[in-house]
């Protein structure tokens, strides 16, 4: 079958930024919309295909087979190293260019509502397509080069879409601070590649994932702390992946970055830029499990598990809807690393089937739920969940939608976040009790959570409103249609058919008590929720203030930000830049202005020569010619 | 032994004349007079040219053709300092090297 169409997927939006950012202003107003949001529409479209035609078209005893659908080195080095540019197809790749290509389709299609009135629209949308090119390069990426190279693009389109209120200090602030957090990362991740493939001796995903072969090329691989260097390379990946994925500790940027427009955070800060450190970890997932034993799989595990408790407990606390929705998004994040942390290989591959799983159904029901935020934003101008209340009655259209979205992140059958959550917290069960539990009881947070924001936007306290709020207009109003019912029925999906850690079909079996518990917790957070939110009362101030210094410390995300400023302030500033900075002023610097000074002064000197007198001149040359002669004639002898 | 002018004899009168252009060009206080004196120093090598062509290589005539050469040249270049005197004496009214130092640090 011929693949070579699929180079066009991430071409089309390259085309759209390019077409967009060149002919920056001289676009009519609204063609720059229609423009972004039918190159995506096609792309969508091919993706589907492409998706249709690998996942019914070439089944096969083994499994499904990557397909290398188009491919150019781009550096030669040696024979066995070199850097292609390439075009790489297997399960997740795919389910990754569907979950991609769609979102960003109907976040092109909402932005022409919801940025109609924006200035710089051409910019936005010229943005949009390079990140759209960027995570879809990412995301089809052969080698692990091409996947950094597009892990910076995406990382430098996302600073630009945080950054887009570029006159407003604070969307500055945050576009520079996502900047920086993942830049750090990204040196560890370059660390780890750089450590990783010179055993490997190859940048391309079969061969590092081919660990029994590296193994058995070195005689011996060094041992650090215990642990093989491919282990510790594996680890600075996975640095590289937190970052992005804004895992503790480096979760910092990620509520700062909802300073960006409502439609950017659905599209990168929720459904597709964030997760590409569970896509990365999965890409390498036969090396960090064979690995050590999966020491480094492990380290992901805890992590994974430990950041999802912890956004959720910060995520009740915030009164910023968009807030509680990135650290939601942190959590469920965290939830994927976990499922992936969790998983065996082959027939134990459950969990890793499980962060898959949730992954697409995330990107459905997150991109929901912000895009239902920025449609609530749209018509009550604040992002404060205080300024809202009683929004059932002007929005019905919303109001359904958002309320689907969080019954299907609660996990409440049949929505499409009940089955992979549910796929998850098996993994777990069988993996570790520990992990399990600490997912059992975020699954319960996010439920009381997500239905706290829920009660209070849309129930809660009837307020008069300036203007009066009123669903958005159609082309927001489609995509919110089309996520539902994604995020409704999505669950249903064969995905342990489809995508697996080995490729071929994993069976999988439906333990109906567990289900029953993780649903039981989940409809506990919401009746919490519906008992202290749906009707206006004191009753979570008391509680808060119950709660004295936990709840202070909770609410100011436990100080992380703070921490994060000390260090900075204290130790990097003081004890290293500083020191580095006067050297540079006074020993590079003054080494250069020495050098040039003493030519100035020379010039000064001498420059007094230049009389302007040609005849000063033409004496000067007479006696040299005569002194060169006289040299020549008498003391140098002749050759 | 050939009698009449030796080749020293012209060496002679052709450095002489070219020590006493370049001292006119040098020290004279006048644009017209530096001219002049370039032009004696392009004399005595336009004897030389003719000179040496007689007396050493007999068998051709190169010196003499290089002789017209620097003849057109010389006119040429007499005809375009001239021009440059005019132009420098309306514009400084003097035509003394010593004040016509423009071009300098």
């Amino acid at each position: 079958m011929n693949w070579s169409y699929t180079i066009w997927i991430p071409l089309l939006p390259f085309l759209s930024f390019v077409i967009n950012g060149v002919l920056y202003n001289r676009l009519p107003k609204k063609l720059s919309g229609v423009i972004g949001t039918s190159a995506l529409g096609v792309a969508a479209l091919l993706s589907y295909l492409t998706a249709g035609r690998y996942f019914f078209g070439t089944t096969s005893a083994e499994g499904y087979q990557p397909i290398l659908a188009w491919q150019s080195t781009w550096m030669h080095i040696t024979d066995k190293l070199a850097i292609d540019m390439g075009v790489y197809l297997d399960p997740i790749s795919i389910m990754m260019l569907v979950v991609v290509t769609t979102i960003s389709f109907l976040v092109h299609l909402y932005s022409v509502g919801y940025m109609s009135e924006e200035e710089g629209r051409n910019r936005y949308f010229a943005w949009l397509g390079l990140f759209s090119f960027s995570m879809l390069g990412l995301v089809l990426a052969p080698n692990l080069v091409q996947t950094y190279m597009f892990w910076e693009l995406v990382g430098v389109s996302s600073f630009l879409l945080i950054g887009y209120y570029y006159d407003k200090p604070s969307a500055v602030r945050a576009a520079l601070k996502a900047f920086i957090v993942t830049r750090f990362a990204d040196v560890f991740f370059l660390i780890g590649i750089l450590l990783y493939s010179y055993y490997s001796g190859s940048f391309r995903f079969e061969d590092l994932n081919n660990i029994a072969a590296i193994q058995a090329a070195h005689s011996s691989i060094p041992v650090f702390m215990g642990l093989s260097a491919l282990t510790w390379g594996l680890m600075l990946i996975f640095v590289g992946g937190a970052g992005k994925s804004a895992m503790f500790p480096l979760h910092i940027w990620l509520p700062d970055a909802m300073e960006g427009p409502t439609p950017v955070s659905a599209l990168i800060h929720a459904a597709t830029m964030v997760v590409a450190g569970v896509y990365l970890v999965a890409r390498l997932f036969p090396a960090f499990h064979g690995s050590d034993d999966g020491f480094a799989l492990h380290v992901v595990a805890v992590v994974g598990t430990f950041s999802s408790l912890f956004a959720a407990i910060i995520a009740m606390t915030q009164m910023d809807i968009k807030r509680v929705l990135a650290f939601s998004t942190m959590s469920q994040i965290g939830y994927m690393m976990m499922g992936l942390g969790v998983s065996g290989y082959g027939e134990e591959g459950l969990g890793y089937t499980a962060s898959m799983f949730h992954l697409f159904t995330h990107a459905a029901f997150k991109a929901l739920l912000f895009l239902g935020a920025g449609a609530i934003i749209h018509a009550v101008h604040s992002n404060s969940i205080k300024d809202m209340g009683g929004l059932r009655k002007y929005m019905p259209m919303t109001n359904i939608t958002f309320l689907i979205a969080c019954l299907a992140i609660s996990g409440v059958p049949p929505f499409a976040g009940f089955f992979s959550k549910d796929m998850i917290l098996e993994a777990a069960y069988e993996h570790n009790k520990l992990i399990y539990f600490t997912g059992y009881i975020t699954a319960g947070l996010t439920a009381f959570y997500m239905f706290r924001i829920y009660f209070m936007a849309f129930w809660g306290r009837n307020r008069d409103y300036d203007h009066e709020p009123h669903d958005p207009v159609w082309s927001m109003k489609i995509p919110l249609i089309v996520l539902a019912a994604g995020s409704v029925v999505l669950g249903l999906l064969p995905f342990n058919e489809w995508v697996t850690s080995d490729l071929r079909p994993l069976h999988i079996h439906f333990d109906m008590m567990m289900a029953a518990a993780s649903v039981g917790i989940g409809v506990i957070g919401i009746i919490t929720a519906y008992l202290l939110y749906r009707k206006p009362s004191d009753a979570p101030d008391k509680i808060s203030h119950s709660l004295g210094f936990v709840y202070k410390t909770v609410k100011n995300k436990f100080y992380m930000d703070e921490l994060y400023l000390g260090i900075t302030r204290e130790v990097i500033l003081k004890r290293i830049a500083a020191p580095v900075a006067w050297f540079d002023r006074h020993i590079v610097d003054g080494t250069m202005n020495l050098i040039g000074n003493t030519t100035v002064g020379l010039s000064k000197g001498i420059k007094r020569i230049q009389s302007g007198d040609f005849q000063v001149y033409a004496f000067g040359i007479l006696i040299a010619v005569i002194f060169f002669v006289v040299l020549f004639n008498y003391f140098i002898p002749t050759i | 032994m050939e009698t009449g002018i030796q080749i020293g004899d012209v060496l002679l009168v052709t450095s002489i004349m070219f020590f006493i252009g370049v001292y006119g060009f040098v020290t004279r206080k006048n644009l017209i007079a530096v001219l002049m004196s370039l032009e004696i120093i392009i004399n005595a090598a336009a004897i030389n040219f003719v000179l040496i062509n007689k007396l050493v290589f007999t068998t051709n005539l190169h010196g003499v053709f290089f002789t017209f050469f620097i003849l057109a040249v010389a006119a040429v270049e007499v005809a375009i300092g001239l021009v440059i005197i005019l132009n420098l004496y309306r514009l400084k009214d003097s035509i003394d090297p010593e004040e016509i130092t423009t071009l300098k640090h």
